[in-house]
């Protein structure tokens, strides 16, 4: 075409103007923390494997979640999800069910028998794990992927700690855990049970091992000064608990009283009603607030017809099992202090669950330890004082789920692992936090809550079956997707599509965006339109 | 008053279910590309590409790609376009670059219809009617100046989309008030002092409204805020012959005094107050309204924006607002806005 | 074919045979039996190919136009005086643009005072607009220079008009010779648009020229207008050999070989003109006329040659130059540049005041004795405008000036009191 001069223009004489040269701020993409990831004593990267689970690809996801925690089946079950309080969608609706999500995800492999990858090379180390609970296989697990040769010693019959002998098989079926335990034996992990070490460094130049990883739990139960007849029926609830794992079940009676505040207590007193109590009480000192269990464990016990004591301690048990008991009065700090009233209490038994203690003999020999309150301090990267020796779960100082054990147990696996090298792990340093401010809420889809079924109330208390049940493979899918990606880009398009500048480069299904600076004038309607925070604007540089 | 659609329901938008952002985002990386829009499609368009000379979130220059790729892709890119002079022509086109990858013409401030009906008409007689036409123009261009080719056009019911980017004054020319400018609004002519500061509360000039009642076969209203019923309403106005009036909704950052990167959230608040009303016509009808999903009182809206800011001056100017508020009721009770 | 025709009828079918594919026009005396005649053909389907399109405005007919003509189709309309002025935005951008459109002026004058009779003040507002003008003197002539422009605008990408004097041509009855189809196939090639809208080769059209490149794009369109000065006697010449007669051309002199008074004028008065040089002749006056086609281009080559041995010169101005003169004279004048003779400006038949032969008679004999003024208005009623200008004199507040002297001349209306 023959076009007149400056009247008519060809297409594409637009991209020699470089309106980038207009910016002072200019975007860019981030990844920020996810408040999920953040909250996760475990350390998974939980909007990671929602990801992968939103599009179907359970594989992709369960995967990603296996990289940090070995035993997803069992957390989806007794974790008490802090990523569900943490989770941003909280503050729109209602959090993502995370829980809820990962459970799916441990049974879908269990399902499917999936199994992990087995290392990649040898690294000719040896370690030694001493518990099998959950701080130790996942200690185990995660040093065996790294190549290192695992030996976990146990001192009791089965593998699964607390997991096994602290949680009740109505919150955790025992098929679920056996089969998460065996998939990381699997791996080549050696496993010696029913031996109690004795002494610890003694076991170590025994062994020929490099370093060890103690994770010997809390399984002395505490005791309190009540006075009992000698034929006063008084148990704890460690022991109960464990024994429930035998063949012969505890005795407990009709009328059960249990001691205590914390979520043993509430294990037990439930344990107690699918034995046959026709009463199953708990005895606290202070008030429903200030419980230690959580609130929804309460909850489930009261629908099961656990009653509870507020405000009251035992002062002492009678032979034929009448309890003493005081109603004490919360200060204004919030402390019980006593009335002097006194009411009775009939009771075939008592069952004392007033939290654990470590035993500690198996570090008798040990120089250079600090012990303080009944565990052994260790540094941030789980060593104690005795070069080598680290330490975890229940044992250490630590808030004492098997969340934060699972989580040790990779923390000090990565510590170790340097520590073999020669070298120092320092972990990466941590993105800036994903929180609610930075999204734009308005883009996700109004969904509530997807709530898991539960078992009725009168098969809950007449049998030990699973009492909460997990999500579909619909509901689960519909969870995930509720998930706001948080500071992490799940590609939707709305920066490529926003920008009035075409200055949005779409690099392709899984390679998300790039911004052509050439042409971006810095209006910001990408960072504003951005539903998970994906993107902020930094000044210039002029 | 609302009557049945004469299209069948398989022209009602589909809403996306059961994923994260269901149709509120651009796309989504778990849908197939057909459900996802044009603007996330990597091969859209980009009929306004980079390089143009707008201000830093321009909504007209977003309105405008929209709109346009919208109806390429409607088309099979057999498409040309007339520009009224006005922000975006002078923006887009000053020599020697153009930032159209389409072919485009402008000619005047007043004539953009009447110069896409001529092109409509050239097009039917060379036997080329697979080349559809678009007029563009402002909202100076369109409710003023052109108000009298607008009418023309659509009393012949000439085969021409006319596409509206309303920002609600002159503002190429800086930002001097236009029979758009809402009530109260400061202007370069209509300026915040006096006793009645801003603009007039007049009876105001509803160019959608005046299109129904020429009863051409399609007339809708459309905002920036809302991608996908923004391209539902193109798309499906493009295969329709006859006269189409679409009026989009775009914020002017400098003009409003709105921060550049809220430009998308003010428009938001305009559909979401009810002072903006997304709704469809067919021949005179009103068939289809699109609903507010979070309301939200005129406040909200107004306090962004510094053409506003003199109602919120101490001690506030409560009836002014109030007579606002009045204003978006009657839209939310009269387009039914509400589910 | 011979026919006995309106003046517009004829013009109506020139455009016809020029297979134009849009019309669009607005309704404005005098120009509607183009108009209509041409929309009923297009109804008939005698005119097939063409989309006939009912505007709202004259500003509406010209947008229309432009935007079929930048789509490529062959573009055609027509206005007059106030109807000319209400596109006059669009006529300035139809010629920016360099689109061939055609259009037809239906010579009439302009207000206020609203008046529907014929001059050339209309055409003349839009003088320098960057279109083509072409002065038509006959009917068939009229007819002829619609078919010209056609394909004088085609090949220069260039608007053209071409003015026909209001009733004078318009609505008279002429015999006027109408070329078959075949002919004027042969004579006009197919439309190759210098730039269209195609979507398979995008462009941008009407882009925002700044002062770094302003002052070429208009060095361009100048010079359009200077090329045109070579083709359009070119195309004029191809005319007269295909059709048989003179037709257009830039200019062409009657009997001035050997004049010593020149009369220069544009339009049907040129008729008048001649037949008032013969009776002048046949008593031995040395006189002669030029009658100007081509205003925009102007000739001044060959007006220079026409009349620069002649001892005077008469421009008979069918328009107003208000303060000054005329329009035609400034052209005239610059031709003449360097040559020393008189010159005369003589405004005649404003708004429709018939230009008689004794009339005539009387001001070339006026301008052989050089006793006539450099400005004159032809048949002025002097003692009606002097009575004016003592009534205005009397009161600030004396009314309105067209009403107060039809009053004074006893039109029937202003009797009504």
């Amino acid at each position: 075409m023959d076009k007149p001069f400056a009247i008519t223009l060809n297409v594409g004489s637009s991209l020699a103007n470089k309106t980038g040269s207009w910016r002072t701020l200019r975007p860019v993409y981030l990844d920020r923390l996810p408040p999920c990831n953040h909250a996760c004593p475990a350390g998974e990267n939980i909007q990671n494997w929602l990801y992968h689970a939103e599009s179907g690809d359970y594989a992709s996801a369960w995967r990603a979640l296996t990289m940090d925690n070995p035993l997803p089946a069992v957390m989806g079950r007794v974790c008490y999800h802090p990523c569900e309080t943490a989770c941003n969608r909280g503050q729109l609706d209602e959090a993502v069910g995370i829980n809820s999500v990962e459970r799916f995800l441990g049974d879908e492999a269990l399902k499917r028998g999936w199994k992990f990858a087995p290392p990649a090379a040898e690294s000719g180390k040896r370690v030694l794990v001493v518990g099998a609970g959950p701080s130790g296989l996942s200690a185990a697990y995660h040093l065996r992927r790294l190549g290192h040769r695992v030996k976990i010693i146990e001192a009791g019959p089965l593998a699964g700690g607390m997991m096994r002998f602290g949680i009740p098989k109505y919150r955790l079926p025992r098929d679920v855990l056996d089969a998460e335990i065996e998939r990381v034996l699997d791996l080549g992990v050696e496993l010696e049970l029913n031996r109690k070490v004795t002494d610890i460094l003694a076991e170590m130049r025994e062994g020929s091992f490099d370093a060890a990883f103690l994770a010997v739990g809390a399984h002395i139960a505490k005791r309190a000064y009540i006075p009992a007849g000698s034929a006063a029926r008084m148990l704890d609830a460690v022991s109960v608990l464990r024994s429930m794992e035998g063949d012969e079940k505890p005795l407990l009676g009709r009328r059960v009283v249990v001691y205590g505040g914390g979520n043993t207590a509430l294990d037990v007193a439930r344990t107690a009603k699918r034995l046959g109590a026709s009463e199953s009480i708990i005895v606290y000192r202070r008030t429903r607030e200030r419980m230690p269990a959580h609130d929804f464990e309460v909850e489930e016990a009261l629908q099961e017809g656990v009653l509870i004591k507020w405000l009251s301690t035992i002062k002492n048990m009678a032979d034929q099992g009448t309890l003493t008991v005081e109603k004490m009065l919360l200060d204004e700090k919030g402390f019980p202090q006593p009335t002097g009233e006194f009411e009775t209490l009939e009771a075939d038994s008592l069952v004392l669950a007033l939290g654990q203690d470590v035993d500690l003999s198996l570090l008798d020999k040990v120089p250079g330890l600090a012990i303080e309150n009944g565990v052994v301090k260790v540094g941030p990267n789980m060593m104690t004082g005795y070069p080598g020796l680290f330490a975890g779960g229940d044992m250490v100082p630590s808030e004492r789920t098997v969340t934060v054990g699972i989580g040790h147990g990779k923390k000090a696996a990565r510590h170790i692992d340097a520590w073999l090298n020669g070298k120092t792990y320092a972990p990466a340093p941590k993105h800036e936090l994903a929180e609610y401010d930075k999204l734009n809420t308005w883009y996700y889809a109004d969904a509530s809550k997807t709530v898991r079924p539960m078992l009725s109330l009168a098969r809950r208390t007449s049998t030990f079956e699973e009492v909460v049940k997990g999500l579909d493979e619909t509901n689960a899918l519909f969870e995930a997707r509720r998930c706001l990606s948080c500071g992490n880009c799940f590609e939707c398009d709305n920066c490529y599509g926003v920008c009035p500048d075409n200055a949005v480069i779409k690099l392709g299904p899984g390679k998300r965006f790039e911004f052509n600076y050439d042409f971006c004038k810095g209006c910001g309607l990408c960072v504003s339109e951005c539903p998970c925070g994906a993107i902020k604007m930094i000044p210039e540089t002029i | 008053m609302k009557a049945k659609p004469i299209q069948d329901s398989a022209m009602e938008m589909q809403p996306i279910k059961f994923y994260q952002t269901a149709t509120f985002t651009v796309g989504n990386r778990l849908l197939g590309e057909h459900e996802r829009s044009v603007q996330a499609n990597m091969r859209r368009t980009n009929s306004l590409n980079s390089g143009h000379r707008a201000c830093q979130g321009c909504g007209e220059a977003l309105g405008a790609r929209y709109a346009i790729d919208a109806a390429m892709r409607a088309s099979a890119s057999q498409l040309a376009a007339v520009n009224a002079t006005g922000c975006l022509e002078v923006f887009s086109t000053p020599y020697p670059e153009t930032s159209w990858q389409i072919p485009w013409i402008h000619s005047l401030f007043g004539n953009a219809a009447a110069v896409a009906s001529g092109v409509a008409a050239a097009m039917r007689v060379k036997g080329r009617e697979d080349v559809r036409v678009i007029a563009q123009g402002g909202d100076g261009g369109t409710t003023d100046i052109g108000f009298g080719c607008l009418s023309g056009m659509f009393e012949r019911n000439d085969d021409v989309l006319y596409i509206c980017y309303d920002n609600e004054a002159y503002m190429n020319t800086g930002v001097q008030r236009s029979s758009a400018t809402p009530p109260a609004a400061r202007t370069a002519t209509t300026a915040a002092v006096g006793s009645a500061p801003g603009n007039v509360f007049g009876t105001g000039k509803n160019v959608p409204l005046i299109a129904m009642a020429h009863r051409i076969p399609y007339v809708a209203t459309a905002s920036v805020a809302n991608l996908r019923d923004l391209e539902f309403k193109v798309t499906k106005a493009m295969p329709i012959r006859g006269s189409r009036y679409i009026h989009i909704h775009v914020p002017c950052p400098l003009g409003w005094g709105s921060a550049p990167a809220d430009t998308i959230k003010v428009a938001r608040l305009a559909v979401e107050s009810g002072l903006f009303p997304l709704f469809e016509a067919e021949h005179g009808e009103i068939v289809n309204s699109t609903k507010i999903r979070r309301k939200v009182p005129v406040d909200e809206y107004l306090s962004l924006q510094k053409r506003f800011a003199h109602l919120f001056a101490k001690p506030g100017d409560s009836t002014r607002i109030a007579l606002i508020q009045a204003i978006a009721d009657h839209n939310v009770k009269r387009f039914e806005l509400l589910a | 074919m011979l026919k006995q025709t309106e003046g517009s009828h004829a013009v109506a079918e020139a455009i016809a045979l020029r297979r134009p594919e849009v019309i669009c026009a607005y309704p404005i005396t005098p120009q509607t039996h183009i108009v209509d005649g041409l929309g009923e053909m297009v109804k008939t389907g005698d005119l097939a190919n063409c989309e006939f399109i009912n505007v709202e405005s004259e500003f509406a007919a010209m947008s229309v136009a432009i935007g079929a003509s930048a789509a490529g189709a062959r573009t055609y309309t027509a206005t007059a005086s106030q109807g000319l002025l209400f596109m006059a935005e669009a006529v300035y951008n139809a010629a920016g643009l360099g689109l061939p459109i055609v259009m037809t002026i239906g010579n009439r004058a302009i207000g206020a005072p609203i008046n529907i009779w014929n001059d050339h003040s209309d055409s003349m507002s839009m003088r320098d607009a960057g279109w083509i003008q072409l002065y038509a003197e006959t009917n068939q002539e009229a007819l002829d220079l619609h078919i010209q422009a056609f394909r004088l605008a085609e090949e220069l990408s260039c608007p053209v008009m071409v003015c026909v004097d209001g009733f004078i041509l318009t609505h008279a009855y002429d015999r006027v010779d109408v070329p078959a189809q075949e002919q004027v196939d042969a004579y006009l090639p197919p439309f190759i648009p210098r730039q269209v809208l195609d979507p398979t080769q995008p462009i941008s059209i009407g882009a925002m020229v700044g002062p770094e490149a302003f002052m070429e794009v208009r060095y361009l369109a100048h010079h359009k207008q200077l090329r045109a000065l070579g083709l359009i006697p070119q195309l004029s010449d191809e005319f007269k050999r295909r059709f048989g007669r003179a037709s257009g051309g830039l200019l062409r002199t009657y009997r001035t070989e050997d004049a010593d008074t020149i009369v220069v004028a544009l339009g049907s008065v040129n008729g008048t003109i001649q037949e008032v040089v013969d009776e002048m002749r046949a008593q031995g006056s040395r006189i002669g006329s030029v009658s100007i086609c081509s205003f925009r281009p102007f000739p001044l080559d060959a007006t220079r040659e026409a009349l620069g041995r002649a001892k005077r010169v008469v421009v008979m101005e069918k328009s107003l130059a208000v303060g000054l003169g005329g329009h035609l004279s400034d052209g005239v004048r610059k031709s003449l540049s360097g040559i020393v003779l008189n010159g005369y400006t003589v405004i005649a038949g404003l708004g429709g005041r018939p230009i008689t032969r004794s009339s005539l008679r009387q001001l070339f004999r006026d301008a052989e004795q050089d006793e006539l003024e450099q400005v004159t208005f032809l048949d002025l009623n002097a003692d009606l405008v002097a009575h004016e200008l003592a009534r205005e004199a009397q009161a600030r507040a004396s009314g309105p000036t067209a009403e107060a002297i039809l009053r004074r001349i006893g039109t029937v209306a202003s009797q009504i009191t």
